[in-house]
């Protein structure tokens, strides 16, 4: 295919990187250089999209990240991307995008019937019906609405990309690499402070890109040029270019995405990431992003084709496209006189100038007359026409109440239009940064004011300084004063060279250009948000109703929540809305500029944390034995504990089954690695541990150990553990596996902030020690022939300690149990875990070990009424409800928690309280969380008692066996209740102990 | 009131839509009012309401500082459900979710109130454990509850990973949970409550209170005095500083709440998924933005922003879960601020003030309850005593200890 | 991401510090003869202050302590943190929240 619209010798392109893309099927070519918006152009192709609401054809209307209009789906498979900016995609080889939001083509679209029935969809139409019938709002309308809504596709694959995040630490933070950016980057660079500067193009120089602007006598172009070699040889300046800084958050922490490899296409290995997502700490930061200009709001400016006047002027001299031959510029201002221009030195046959103005006085318009164009002065274009593209436009001459139209149309054929209203700094970045807004009056837009906690400062026409001279004198000097608040540099600002730039006259500000006919009459349209198809007339019916707040008018309308997030329709609905009001723009307000200034990739803010990276496991150091036996796992907060052990085709309920009888019947082995353990030193530690603690620690004698519960101020059971008194002044506390780093923090909080005098520290310890439970009738045999200790029971007893060696290792070994069996809890240097783990199953072959999991664990605690915080305690319960009366201290003064004991709510009886639950049906298995009843009813609603906590089969019963709350169920042992549960089935229970297994507790003995 | 309606559309377009009515007046206020409802968020709005239509009395002032529903009404993820742990709870919310499914009718503007489902999705055996317990508290209240397998997950939500970090075991489901448009809901209450005499008054600070012999006789306003029968606060993200002026304390702290939306798509989500074990929700929103959200910051804050690395820390989860959605890119973030009690539950309340009521401490869960709050926040200062489903929700609890902790078996509650 | 003032450690990252609430709570003392309004009051009621706001922190990344710090609530700047059981630096009574007292006051800041 022919480049039909590309300007011989002009532009920035590579001409000897030809490359071919297809564009709804159909294959193009373009050049190195191009962004797929201007090699579409050069190709002709100005209809690229359908709008959001009405389906109307849509084309290119900018050069930039301001785009409204040409949304794109790129690429396809697992690499598709939905409403990508045409005019952001740097062109590759085979790059593939298509059209949007329409069906069965962009050509000919189902859906612009829409446009037809136009009237019948003023803004905020859909508040006001699809209310009848009411039963059709989800299965009809909303589903006509989502469908025809949305835009562009969701990728369906897993993306095949990789991604980065990168944090940097800078004096001075750069943002836009325009001419005032470039000029703060050299006066901060040079006083040697880290500069970093970010740019979203590909490559930097901002407006001078499509300029022929001079510096000191030469292009400005080359003024870049040496700039950025000067930079680039500066050791602390990082220049990032296709980086869009996107977010401007706390104590100037800013965020900004780098498209590392999107302008090369896919990418074959995923070793470079395709973006890299930074997150930049500067003491500093420059504001010099630009301006964006501002689109004139007058009738059916949206047809492709129309576009704003820089724009053109980018196509032309950075890309060397001129998209159409017969070009007309409506403008209010000077600066689209330059476009003019160029069209026309780039060919263009015929070149008109429509000036709002009467009496345009700038250089410019005369350096336009001269060169043969044709201005119509104090002229509107008050109607076009074209179907999928601008054939042409009329105009008309505009009274001086900037509202009615006082003479004849006269058409102006055209294939191309450009437009403006003036220009507004981007002052998104600053905003986010809690900056305030000023109202500049003479030129009519918004620039930075009062610059809030973070202390940015702003340059160039970001800052309402539009002259290139004023850009780069701010630009120095903004540079040379962040360095020096950075602790770089004297502030001395280098002097600003010599610039040509040219007086620009006064705009005539008409913020809604009169059509043929009254607004919101005839089919005309006035968009002013081009992506959401917001028109004038929307923002009148939505005064009308009272949606007069900046926030209503933009919830109501929908005018600024599009992806370009309002960058080209904001000011102009503000101040068409005090049009309205009779108020001035500042009075209607600002609304608020929300993260990030264009949309970032969900994947580049995840970076490497993703899939293995995503949130770590945490193994213990028998892990590999566990994989080796088959376990099957379980997640216990970050952690992969065994769940339990299948052998053969093993269901879990049957491996469960066979490891609770085993343990019972001879030894078996379960990884407590996990359990939090903390080793807690200091005199006062006993003091501490009966504040933190509900029992007595003073009393416990070195070499023995004690169950405690821990309570919150609440007076709630929120941990249990065994602690064991090693010395006088020091403890190894055990804590549960998901309370591990909760209990640790308590205990540091109340030491450093309630009691900071008492002796006492505390140190994590439960990577250090690897734990090798055994418990069963053979624990102790099996034991006895790895170990050096003596297991006498009259030396070792219960709920004691002894150190020795097991297996070689160095190894504390614990007496206590969670099964009721006899038991041994050996701890052993993590280094030692797997060794000791597969010496004692080596061992344990001829006493018949079991491993066993968590599932068993839990099966074996359960037959003893052993709780499980979090499980059978949930926030709510105190020691007391949980029957442990015992445990509660009577002779301490005080403990945490305590106090809220006699409040009246916890004091009252009939709480929900610990019991055990036989079902009538002893091998029916109740769900956990199913309710108990007094009364059963033939449906809900019912008056629940309490609910299951824990509910097994348990093989050494002979039956299932339940642990439930349930209201003053300590006063109803023996009573009968019902279980109704959703299946419809209910099941009769009746209410024991909690103690289903060796109520004597004599096998703790072994 | 003119009628909202497709031939009222019609008849309009005929016009060129230059006939319609505001949707509510903008009234300078009274001398004095027989209630003052202090904050135009949806709660508030709602309880006038109420008043207006329930309660007999349409002597009411709304006063807003700033734009109706500016508040957390419109800064919200827009999800409704009622399926909560505690029976009281269950009550309050489920209330609420009846009102919701005849609001549009009611209130004749299309608030949009849209019940595609809400999955929680359970990670582990204590999620299990915790949806089962859950479910089955629902089902006892006579609230829908259904329990789904991982294979239902899929078939319900096609492009879930369920193999990931943590393996979805399951999901609770309620059919009758969804979403609604948020700010719709205030203007439609808004248009409602002024149709029937109700005076909405925006731009209106309450700067104190007139209070004699411990009873409250009006507010001081950036407009000027205005005396009051009673006042109720609904004062979301404010609570605090209002009863400050008012000279007692709310048991609540402030803590930022940050959202996000991605760009709009054609529908690929249709239903609300929560995920409480990796703390991200999701639903799609009828534009088309997956609308995303997260737990709170983790400290007390009025800025109405909160850290990035919580957008971080929800965005991870979302791809996990969801690795389609790599490429998809976030357009918009934003923050509220959440006034959260210990037991995340509100408090619906008198107070130590005679006749000041206060309505607050819906923590990151509010915007579901809208109706149900407005009316039994109505029916409170009516009749003076607690609506029977308010009455567990006051003050007192956090002495006695009755706490109704949706907070303690749940990791988080939205 | 704002930033917080380890007394210990300096300037460092908000995610490295966890929040604690408000500061200066003691716990009460004899709380056999409080009222169950005086507990409730201690464990639940909170300033919760729009404005300048005195609070804990612990350096839970970095060095462990916990340690008290004065913050604007409203513009989220720390004014300055101090030891446990050390009066509250009060910044000026017109602070507006936008500085630090290290920028405001370099020399005593360091």
């Amino acid at each position: 295919m022919s480049q039909t619209y590309r300007l011989n010798g002009k532009g920035r392109i590579d001409r000897s990187q030809p490359l071919t893309f297809t564009y709804d099927g159909k294959a193009y070519t373009g050049y190195r250089g191009d962004t797929l918006a201007s090699a579409l152009l050069a190709n002709g192709v100005k209809l690229v999209g359908r709008s959001f609401k009405y389906h109307r054809p849509r084309g290119i209307m900018t050069a930039g990240s301001e785009e409204p209009n040409a949304l794109v789906q790129l690429g396809e498979g697992n690499r598709t991307e939905p409403n990508t900016r045409a005019t952001m995609v740097e062109l590759f080889d085979g790059l593939s995008a298509s059209s949007q939001n329409c069906w069965p083509s962009v050509k000919f679209d189902l859906q612009s019937i829409n446009q037809k029935f136009a009237k019948l969809f003023p803004a905020g139409f859909y508040y006001k019906t699809f209310m009848f019938p009411a039963s059709w709002w989800e299965p009809v309308y909303e589903k006509i609405i989502r469908n025809a809504a949305g835009l562009g596709k969701s990728p369906m694959e897993r993306d095949p990309d990789s991604y980065a995040q990168k944090f940097a630490h800078c004096d001075v933070l750069i943002v836009g690499g325009g001419p005032a950016g470039l000029a703060a980057a050299l006066a901060a660079g040079r006083t040697g402070a880290r500069v970093i500067l970010a740019d979203e193009q590909n490559e930097l120089g901002g407006s001078l890109l499509s300029d022929d602007a001079q510096i000191d006598g030469k292009l400005a172009l080359e003024w870049v040029a040496e700039s950025l070699a000067e930079l680039e040889a500066l050791e602390d300046v990082t220049v990032l270019r296709r980086t869009t800084v996107s977010g401007y958050y706390d104590y100037n922490y800013l965020t900004a995405l780098e498209r590392v490899t999107d302008h090369l296409g896919p990418q074959d290995d995923d070793s470079t990431p395709r973006q890299r997502f930074w997150k930049i700490r500067a003491k500093r930061v420059v504001l010099a992003q630009g301006a964006i200009e501002r689109p004139l709001v007058f009738a059916d400016n949206d047809r492709p084709g129309i576009m704003l006047a820089s724009a053109l002027r980018t196509y032309i001299n950075r890309f060397g496209v001129l998209p159409g031959r017969e070009i007309v510029v409506f403008t209010n201002n000077d600066t689209a006189y330059k476009t003019a221009l160029d069209a026309k030195a780039a060919g263009a046959r015929d070149v008109t100038v429509v000036d709002l103005r009467d009496d345009p006085k700038g250089a410019l318009v005369k350096a336009a007359e001269d060169a043969g164009i044709r201005v119509f002065k104090g002229y509107a274009v008050v109607a076009t026409t074209g179907k999928h593209a601008v054939n042409a436009c009329e105009i008309a001459k505009l009274g001086d109440d900037n509202r009615t139209i006082v003479s004849d149309t006269t058409a102006l054929p055209c294939d191309i239009m450009a437009h403006s209203n003036g220009w507004n700094p981007t002052v998104h970045l600053w905003s986010q940064a809690r900056g305030k807004l000023n109202w500049d009056e003479a030129q009519q837009c918004f620039v930075p004011g009062f610059a809030g906690p973070w202390k940015p400062v702003s340059a160039g026409s970001g800052n309402g300084a539009f002259a290139l001279k004023d850009c780069l004198s701010q630009g120095y000097a903004t540079g040379a004063a962040a360095a020096k608040a950075a602790g770089f540099g004297s502030g001395d600002v280098p002097a600003t060279p010599a610039t040509d730039d040219i007086e620009y006259g006064a705009m005539r500000m008409v913020w809604t250009v009169p059509g043929k006919k009254p607004l919101g009459h005839g089919k005309a349209k006035h968009f002013h948000d081009h992506q959401n198809d917001v028109v004038a007339s929307d923002i009148h019916l939505a005064a009308r109703e009272g949606y007069i707040s900046v926030e209503h008018l933009k919830r109501y309308t929908t005018t600024g929540m599009g992806t370009d997030q309002g960058k080209t329709s904001n000011v102009n609905a503000l101040a068409i809305m005090a049009e309205i009001r009779n108020a001035a723009i500042p009075e209607v307000g600002t609304t608020t500029f929300r993260p990030p200034y264009t949309p970032v990739t969900f994947g580049a803010i995840t970076g490497q944390n993703r899939n293995e990276l995503f949130l770590q496991k945490r193994t213990t150091p028998m892990h590999k034995a566990h994989l080796d036996a088959g376990a099957v796992f379980e997640d216990v907060g970050d952690w992969k504990r065994p769940w339990y052990f299948p052998k053969g085709k093993e269901t879990m309920d049957e491996a469960v089954m066979r490891e609770c009888r085993q343990v019972r019947e001879s030894v078996g082995m379960l990884d407590a690695s996990t359990l939090g353990k903390i080793d807690i030193q200091g005199k006062d530690s006993a003091e501490f541990l009966n504040w933190i603690y509900t029992n007595k620690w003073d009393n416990l004698k070195p070499g023995r150990a004690r169950y405690g519960l821990m309570l919150n101020e609440h007076g709630m059971v929120f941990d249990d553990g065994v602690t064991t008194r090693l010395a006088d002044d020091h403890f190894h506390m055990t804590t549960t596996t998901g309370g591990a780093a909760r209990v640790l923090g308590w205990l540091e909080e109340w030491s450093q902030t309630e009691w900071p005098k008492m002796d006492v520290y505390f140190t994590s310890v439960t990577e250090q020690w690897a734990v090798c439970t055994i418990t069963g009738p053979k624990s102790r045999a099996l034991l006895s022939e790895l170990t050096s200790l003596d297991l006498d029971p009259e030396t070792f007893p219960f709920m004691a300690m002894q150190e020795g060696t097991v297996a070689g290792a160095p190894a504390r070994v614990y007496r206590i149990s969670f099964t009721g069996d006899l038991a041994y809890e050996i701890n052993v240097p993590a280094r030692y875990g797997l060794h000791v783990w597969n010496a004692l199953r080596e061992a344990g072959r001829k006493h018949d070990l079991c491993l066993y999991g968590t599932e068993t664990m839990h099966v074996l605690r359960a037959e003893k009424g052993f709780i499980i915080v979090g499980q059978d305690t949930d926030g709510t319960v105190t020691p007391m409800d949980l029957g442990m009366n015992w445990i509660v201290s009577k002779k301490k003064d005080d403990f945490l928690g305590r106090r809220s004991f006699a409040r009246s709510d916890t004091a009252r009886e009939g709480r929900k309280q610990l019991v055990g639950l036989l079902t009538q049906d002893p091998n029916f298995v109740l769900p956990e969380g199913a309710h108990v009843v007094e009364d059963v009813k033939p449906k809900p609603p019912m008056k629940t008692l309490g609910h299951v906590t824990s509910s097994y089969y348990s093989p050494n019963v002979g039956r299932s066996i339940a642990l439930a709350l349930v209201a003053n169920g300590h006063n109803r042992k023996g009573d009968t209740l019902s279980v109704p549960l959703m299946s419809g089935r209910v099941e009769k229970v009746t209410i024991t102990d909690t103690v289903f297994f060796d109520k004597e507790g004599t096998r703790t003995n072994g | 009131m003119k009628k909202y309606s497709i031939f009222a559309i019609a008849r309009n377009a005929r016009n060129h839509h230059q006939d319609w009515e505001r949707a509510w007046r903008s009234p300078d206020p009274k001398p004095s009012y027989d209630v003052i409802i202090i904050g135009g968020g949806g709660h508030g709005l709602a309880t006038a309401y109420y008043l207006a239509k329930e309660c007999g009395i349409t002597n009411v002032a709304v006063l807003e500082k700033g734009w109706l529903g500016g508040g957390n009404t419109g800064r919200n993820t827009t999800i409704v459900r009622s399926n909560y742990l505690w029976d009281e709870s269950a009550a309050l919310y489920d209330h609420a979710v009846k009102l919701w499914e005849g609001l549009s009718d009611e209130l004749n503007y299309n608030v949009m109130f849209s019940q595609r489902g809400l999955l929680h999705l359970a990670h582990n055996v204590h999620d299990m454990q915790e949806i089962g317990r859950r479910g089955n508290a629902i089902y006892m209240n006579g609230i829908d509850s259904e329990f789904l397998t991982p294979e239902q997950v899929k078939e319900m939500v096609p492009i879930i990973n369920l193999n990931c970090r943590y393996p979805v075991m399951g999901a609770l489901l309620q059919r009758r949970g969804g979403t609604a448009r948020h700010d719709a809901v205030a203007w439609g209450y808004a248009r409602a409550a002024d149709s029937m005499g109700v005076d909405i008054i925006q731009n209106c600070e309450v700067t104190g209170f007139k209070i004699e012999n411990g009873v409250v006789k009006g507010v001081e306003t950036t407009r000027g005095s205005i005396g009051a029968n009673k006042v109720g606060v609904v004062a979301a993200g404010h609570s605090s500083v209002v009863a400050e002026m008012a000279g007692f304390r709310m048991p609540l702290e402030s803590f930022p709440l940050q959202a996000f939306v991605s760009e709009p798509m054609k529908p690929i989500v249709d239903c609300v998924i929560m995920s409480n074990a990796i703390h991200a929700y999701i639903s799609q929103s009828d534009k088309g933005e997956l609308v995303i959200g997260g737990s709170g910051d983790p400290f007390i804050s009025y800025s109405q922003r909160g850290s990035f690395d919580q957008i971080e820390h929800v965005v991870g989860p979302v791809i996990e879960l969801y690795p389609i959605f790599s490429r998809v890119r976030m357009l918009r973030q934003w923050g509220g601020i959440t006034d959260v009690t210990v037991d995340r539950s509100p408090i619906i309340t008198k107070t130590p003030v005679d006749n000041m009521f206060f309505n607050c401490g819906w923590g990151t869960g509010g915007f579901k309850a809208t109706p149900g709050s407005g009316r039994v926040f109505a029916h409170s200062i009516a009749q003076g005593d607690m609506h029977p489903i308010a009455a567990p929700f006051t003050m007192d609890r956090f002495h006695t200890g009755a706490l109704i902790d949706e907070a303690a078996a749940a990791a988080v509650a939205h | 991401m704002f930033l917080v003032k380890c007394p210990w450690c300096g300037w460092r990252e908000q995610t490295e510090f966890s929040y604690g609430g408000e500061a200066h709570i003691a716990r009460p003392t004899g709380t056999d003869e409080i009222s169950d309004q005086e507990w409730g009051d201690y464990i639940y009621s909170r300033k919760n202050t729009k404005g300048v706001h005195a609070e804990r922190w612990v350096h839970t990344q970095g060095c462990g302590r916990w340690f008290n710090a004065v913050r604007h609530t409203v513009t989220d700047v720390m004014w300055d943190s101090y030891k446990m059981g050390e009066d509250a630096p009060n910044p000026p009574k017109d602070w507006d929240g936008l500085s630090s007292r290290d920028e405001l006051e370099p020399s005593e800041g360091k």
